[in-house]
């Protein structure tokens, strides 16, 4: 169980929460000339790391807003938690 | 809006009228039904200098800012659910809000919905209300955390529910929608074996 740590709440367990996957994925503003693959790599393509990745959360069971996320794949150590539109804080890993 | 003589209450089938008592006595958990109460959600620019005007002109008090507290003038309330998003209570008599609000937000930029027949209003008090809760919900409802005037949507036994203390007692008042109220009553009534029951009139 994590203890996530929303930006309008407060700290709250991780089962009031949930995760809405890789953020910062940008949609292509000339998706019309777009092929196939470029297509596919937009919609599915996700990075998986074995490190720091880059997460979209939802507070479900509070305010209901979106946050990002920088949490460590291995040791679900959150690294940083900052409001969508904030700068992406970088780490290594 | 539902019309009057089709309102029931989401718990009518269980007669609570009938088993309720006037004072708690030795039981270590009171748990009433409140009345039927007006509630209307509000979303608007919290940052808006206009918008808090404009719902404190109607209502007698702006939304409150600072995340999970509550603003209330009399029976008024307005509990904060998010950073643009309030719930908005007042007394059945007081239909006229719906409309108040509207009228004074104008063209600012903002919703309103009717949401009086989406929920239902539990009211908990009694020496162990807190040890109940800590059953169901991992808020920390100690004193020095969690106080009157605070509220705070969470789970109580996997139900979403908004849990707002109205007093030091403790009393609490949860707001569940309706089609889950049956099931939650039903999970207090059993998680207050312990401590005894008293249905009360909310």
């Amino acid at each position: 169980m994590l203890l996530i740590t929303c930006p309008w709440c407060g700290v709250r367990e991780e089962h009031e929460f949930a995760c809405g996957g890789e953020a910062h994925i940008v949609r292509p503003l000339d998706s019309h000339t777009l092929d196939d693959a470029e297509w596919a790599d937009y919609v599915f393509m996700r990075r998986n790391p074995k490190g720091v990745q880059y997460e979209r959360w939802v507070h479900n069971d509070g305010c209901r807003r979106w946050f990002n996320m920088a949490r460590h794949t291995v040791s679900h150590e959150i690294l940083a938690i900052y409001k969508v539109g904030e700068p992406k804080p970088e780490f290594e890993g | 809006m539902l019309d009057a003589h089709l309102r029931l209450s989401s718990l009518a089938h269980l007669g609570l009228a009938a088993r309720s008592i006037e004072e708690a006595g030795d039981a270590g958990i009171a748990l009433g039904e409140v009345p039927r109460r007006v509630a209307l959600t509000l979303r608007g620019d919290g940052e808006d200098a206009a918008f808090l005007d404009a719902v404190g002109r109607a209502l007698g008090t702006a939304p409150p800012l600072t995340a999970n507290t509550v603003a209330s003038l009399e029976d008024v309330v307005i509990l904060w659910l998010g950073p643009d998003e309030w719930l908005v209570n007042a007394p059945a008599a007081r239909e006229d809000a719906l409309q108040a609000l509207r009228s004074a937000l104008g063209d600012l930029h903002h919703a309103v919905a009717d949401v009086t027949e989406s929920r239902t209003v539990l009211r908990l008090s009694g020496a162990s209300a807190r040890d109940l809760l800590a059953q169901g919900c991992s808020l920390d409802f100690h004193p020095s955390v969690f106080q009157p005037g605070m509220c705070a949507g969470s789970h109580l036994a996997l139900t979403h529910v908004t849990i707002h203390q109205i007093a030091e007692d403790p009393v609490y008042e949860i707001h569940v929608h309706r089609s889950f109220a049956d099931y939650l009553w039903r999970w207090l009534e059993a998680a207050s074996e312990p401590y005894g029951l008293a249905v009360v009139t909310g």
